[in-house]
Formats: C-alpha cells, structure tokens, sequence
C-alpha cells in the first residue's frame, strides 16, 4: 500500500501563502524581528563577562518566586496567613521574595546605569526597566495594603493622604481592602508582567549594550562626533 | 571621503555621541546558555529565599478594633467620638474625597486636583459615626430617646451641647465600666457618646460601621478613618517608627526590614519646606513624580546620560573585553574576530 | 495535619525572633532601621562585588 504524502499528511500545503492576511502579516514582521535564533541565543557577545549581568536574570527570577508563592497565598485566600503556620511561611517566603527582587533589581539598575545601557537604540529598553521599576513599587504596596494586619490599616490611613492629594483618591481608595487585593493580584501583576515581558523581548531585540569604546578612541569620538572605527579608517585613508 | 559617514547607527547624518550611541558590535561571540543560567538563577534565589524566610519569618501585628481601641483607651475614644458628631475630626474637615470641606484640598498655586475630583467615598461622620450606629441599638430606651432629642434641636443647639462636651472630655476619666465627665451642659450629647463608648467596647460598632450598607463588606474606609481620628493608632504607629515625620514610609513593624526603596520618598517629608507644609503630600508627590520622570528619560538628557561616561565605572564591568582588545589581545590588531550569528 | 502543623512549627517558626521593638540609627536628620540599612549596606557590597569578581565566560576566556 502506497501513501499519498502530498495530501493525506498535509492537505493545506497547496494553499499558497496569503501575505496580504493580518496574521501572516504579524507573523513576518514577528519572525524578522526576532528570528529563533535572536529570540534564545546561544552565545553572547565576548564583552558579556561580568557578573553584574546575572542581576537581571537574578530580578526575573525573584520575581517568579514571589508570583509562585503568591499563587499559594491566592489558593488558600487572604486569611489563610493569619490562622496557618504553613500559610505564615508562604506568607514570609511571598515577603523575602519581594525583599530579594527589589535587591536585585536595584543591583540591575546600577549596573545598567553604569554601562549607560540605553545607547545605541535601546532607550525603550531603559524606559520599559524604570517604568517596570516604578509599576513594581505600586504592586508591592498594594500588598502591603491587603495584609489585614495592623500594618495594613497603618500603611492605608496615612498614604490615603499622599494618593488623596493628587486626585487619584476618588479612584483608587487604599482603605478598601476588596479594591486594592483586587489591584494586588489581578491588574498590576498584568502590566508588570507586560512591561517586564517586553523588556527582555527589546533585549533580545537589540542584544546586550556594547562597551564604550577603548580610552584613546572615546576621546576621538567625543571630539569628532563619529564613531572611533570610522574616524580611524578615515585617518588611515587620509595617510594613504 | 567624509568623516560623517558611518556604519554605527541607523541615522547616518546625526553626530555621534558616545553617551547616545554605539557601534554595534562585529567581533567575537561565546557560547552562552540563557535557560541553564535562568535555572541556577531561580534556584539560587529560592534557596535565599527559602533560607531567609526559615530564620526571619514575616510580621503579623494583629489589627486594630474600634474595640480593642475603646477597651485600651475608652476615653481618647469618647475624645474622637465627640469630635465626629460635631465635624471637627480630621475626617470630618478633610474634604474630597469623603466630603466637601472648603478650602481643605492641598493644592501647588492654582493646581489643585483633589479638590478637582471632588467627593467619591462620602463621609458624613456626625451620621456614620455616632447617630446611625446608635439608632442601630436593640433595648437601649435612653440612648434612644438621647438620639431623638439631638435630632430634633435646632444646628445652634447642637453645636452648643456639643462644644461643652468637647471641652468636658477632655478631662474624662473611665472606671468600672463608666465613662465619667465632667458635669457641663451638653444636653444628651453626654448619654450618646457613653452609649456609642459602650457600643464599641461590645464589638457591635464594628460591625455596624462595616456592614452598615451590604453584608459582604470588604471597604473598609470607615471604621478605618474612625480609628485613625483618634490618637490610639497614632501613638501605636509611632511606637514603631512608622510615622511620617521618623522615615516611617520606608520602615516595617519589628526589626524587619521594610521598604528600603521608599527611602527617597519618606526623605523629602523630614526636610523644610515639606516638614511644615499643608500641601506637603501634593508637594513630595509631585517632586517624586518629576525625579521619576528624570529617571526615565535620563538617555533623553544630556549630562545625565554622560555621568557613566564621565564616572568610568564601565572600566571595571568590561575590564576584561579593554584587554582583550589590548594589541596582544585576542581582539586586538590583527586578530581576527568570530562573527556572531 | 494535625501532625504536619506540628512539624511545620518546627520548621517555620522563626530562628531569630524579630518580633520586637525596631532598632534605629540617628546621623543627623536621617533616622533608619538596622535592617534597612544591612539592606542598603549589602545592597552596594553586592553592586561592588559584582564587577570585580572574575567572571568565566563558558566555552572559554576568562582573565587571561
């Protein structure tokens, strides 16, 4: 018995590609963008040798530490905490997660700050991080605020003074609890999961910053305003 | 053959500034496993975590009540009780959003958007507080026939029972379950506030204030800005170092650590002008949200973009690709370079 | 679980009690916590140590 490969296996490859489509549209601008191997690289640039490049991994890493551990919490709900030992353990691993994720993002920042990584078309790169960083603190203090604890109506009743203040207070009440749990775990784990999402996407997108340029030809670039390569192979075209 | 043309940037014309741009790079590549790293990444964190969370633990500093509040400090709660009959709280006066007390809005100049969004969590503290609670009161014919005379009298009455209460109060002792003041004419303001201080030491004002409008209460901005009227949370929070005026934003209850990254926030709030001002939470909030803006344009800004540069911290982080691209580098002159993919 | 809370208690239950008044340092107008400064304080020593231990590039390299 014969099988007709051609269209037993595979009855949609005669229909020609329809390039005009939405979806196939997006999906070459996708894969031009970040082919599979720009999207999960298997090698670096030779210059990707400190350890203060693990900090943003180490960030991301945190932060799946403390969205596991907050799955837990979500599971057994907001009393569980206060009535089970085991749920105060969950409660203090969801804690030091968060301690341990701004940590290191802080590190990441400093370390991104110094190697000025925005240069070179990565400037969405460093505004998505501070956006992320500031969304972040928001997400934090709304589960300060859904503690139902002593600290939570004291963290409520005085911030209520600084949000109040600006308007936002008609919006956003941070002395009810259903409201800002709601925040807690549904809306900001979303934008942050998005903004953070994107920013590795436009690390991909771009790679890792190049260094600066070696004392000698960072003078000349400074002084110039063109990059050192190209003011070299001009000098050398001058000579010649 | 002009110097301008370059093959770093997309923008061929512009100047290049090192601080802005860079050249992308050609040379050479290492292998390099993003998933492994990911992996130990994770690990390693949930280690310290796990670890920090065995030898630390979390806080859990049970919750005030408009109960364990009146029982600790029947009198400083009488002191707030009166104060919210008569709407010279901190609630009662603190206008939009939970009420429209003029002129009580922090503003910069002109700019003033508390007062712009207005009222959206109304607050009638001399109702919500005191008179609806009490009327909520099974077999309580004093209270009751108190309620209805307060009622009933003129506002200039009111206010006049009200005053001399509040002037009583302040010198209220309480002992075996009575709540004594000094005698004033304060018409039945004085049977309310002893009844609605028993309320509470019951537990019912609890209840009452969060389950006033639905069963299933999660708001609870309440019974929250009852408590924080008084000066018994107050004084709790201060024990702890969480008031506005001890860096408190950034501090935890206990010897935790607390929010560490708060710390530029909290620090306006400790220094003139911000230490003294009324509109000092719209003034911090809003220096915070042009240093935030600052932040995250810093690529946008010359100077401040030029800082990396000029600190030379970079030399450290990429020491060793400045050697490898050292003559006797494998980078270096007439070495030849492993392009990536 | 009666017995698995009992076991937990024991595993859980914190080493070092931290359930007690804060300890706090005054330079100045700056006030702040023992711990949040050991944060901060930890915080720039991990930056430090960041870039100047040696980092092993895998498939070779290295300070040569």
């Amino acid at each position: 018995m014969t099988i007709d490969t051609e269209t037993q296996v595979n009855p949609s490859a005669d229909l020609p590609e329809d390039a005009h489509q939405l979806t196939a549209k997006l999906r070459h601008a996708a894969v031009e963008a970040l082919p599979p191997q720009k999207l999960m690289p298997d090698r670096q640039p030779a210059y990707v040798a400190s350890w203060i490049y693990v900090f943003g991994i180490l960030t991301v890493s945190a932060l799946a530490v403390v969205i596991l551990t907050g799955i837990v919490l979500a599971i057994f709900g907001p009393n569980w905490w206060h009535v089970s030992t085991v749920g105060l353990f969950f409660n203090s691993l969801h804690l030091w997660s968060v301690e341990v994720f701004f940590f290191c993002m802080v590190v990441h920042l400093w370390g991104k700050f110094f190697m000025a990584a925005w240069r070179g078309r990565r400037r969405a790169t460093w505004v998505s991080g501070v956006i992320a960083f500031v969304i972040s603190v928001a997400t934090a203090f709304t589960g300060y605020l859904s503690q139902q604890n002593f600290d939570s109506q004291w963290i409520s009743t005085q911030a209520k003074d600084g949000i109040n203040s600006t308007g936002a207070g008609a919006i956003m009440n941070v002395t009810n609890f259903g409201q800002m749990i709601m925040w807690h775990i549904v809306l900001l784990p979303l934008v942050v999961g998005i903004l953070v999402g994107g920013h590795i996407l436009l690390v991909r997108l771009r790679g890792v910053v190049p260094p600066f340029a070696p004392p000698d030809q960072l003078a000349i670039e400074v002084k110039q305003g063109v990059p050192a390569d190209t003011a070299a192979t001009a000098a050398s075209e001058v000579q010649a | 053959m002009s110097a301008a043309t370059h093959s770093a940037t997309a923008d061929r014309k512009r100047r290049f500034r090192p601080d802005r741009d860079v050249e992308e790079w050609h040379g050479k590549y290492y292998p390099y496993d993003l998933i492994k790293e990911g992996i130990i990444a994770f690990i390693v964190v949930l280690i310290v975590v796990v670890g920090l969370a065995v030898i630390f633990s979390s806080p859990d500093d049970k919750p005030v009540t408009v109960k364990s509040w009146s029982t600790a400090n029947p009198v400083d709660f009488a002191q707030t009780a009166i104060t919210e009959l008569d709407g010279t709280s901190g609630t009662a006066t603190y206008g939009p959003p939970y009420n429209s007390t003029t002129g009580s809005s922090q503003s910069i100049g002109p700019i003033s958007p508390e007062s712009w969004f207005g009222v959206h969590h109304p607050i009638d503290t001399a109702n919500d507080y005191v008179i609806d609670p009490l009327q909520t009161l099974p077999n309580t014919p004093e209270v009751q026939a108190a309620v209805t005379e307060y009622k009933s009298a003129s506002a200039d009455q009111q206010a006049s029972w009200t005053a001399a209460y509040e002037k009583a109060v302040a010198n209220a002792t309480y002992s075996n379950g009575v709540l004594t003041v000094p005698k004033g004419d304060y018409g039945p303001v004085g049977t309310m506030i002893a009844g609605l201080t028993s309320m509470a030491r019951s537990g019912a004002l609890d209840g009452a204030l969060l389950s006033s409008r639905q069963f299933y209460g999660t708001d609870y901005t309440k019974p929250l800005l009852f408590i924080a009227d008084g000066q018994y949370l107050a004084n709790l929070g201060a024990a702890d170092h969480l008031g506005g005026d001890q860096w408190g934003m950034m501090n935890e209850t206990g010897n935790w650590p607390g929010q560490a990254w708060l710390w530029l926030y909290t620090m306006w709030y400790q220094v003139p002008p911000f230490k003294t001002s009324a509109n000092a939470d719209f003034q911090v909030w809003a220096v915070m949200m042009f240093l935030t803006l600052l932040l995250a344009l810093v690529p946008f800004i010359p100077g401040l973009r030029s800082i990396p540069r000029w600190t030379r911290v970079y030399r450290l982080i990429w020491r060793q690709h400045y050697k490898d691209l050292a003559p006797s580098g494998p980078l270096g002159k007439g070495a030849e370079s492993d392009r990536g993919p | 679980m009666q017995t698995l809370s009992a076991v937990m208690v024991h595993v859980v239950g914190s080493l070092i009690n931290l359930d007690h008044p804060g300890h706090y340092i005054n330079w100045g107008f700056i006030q702040i916590s023992v711990a949040n400064l050991t944060v901060i304080i930890l915080m720039v020593i991990v930056f430090i140590l960041a870039i100047l231990i040696p980092f092993h590039r895998p498939g070779g390299g290295g300070d040569r």
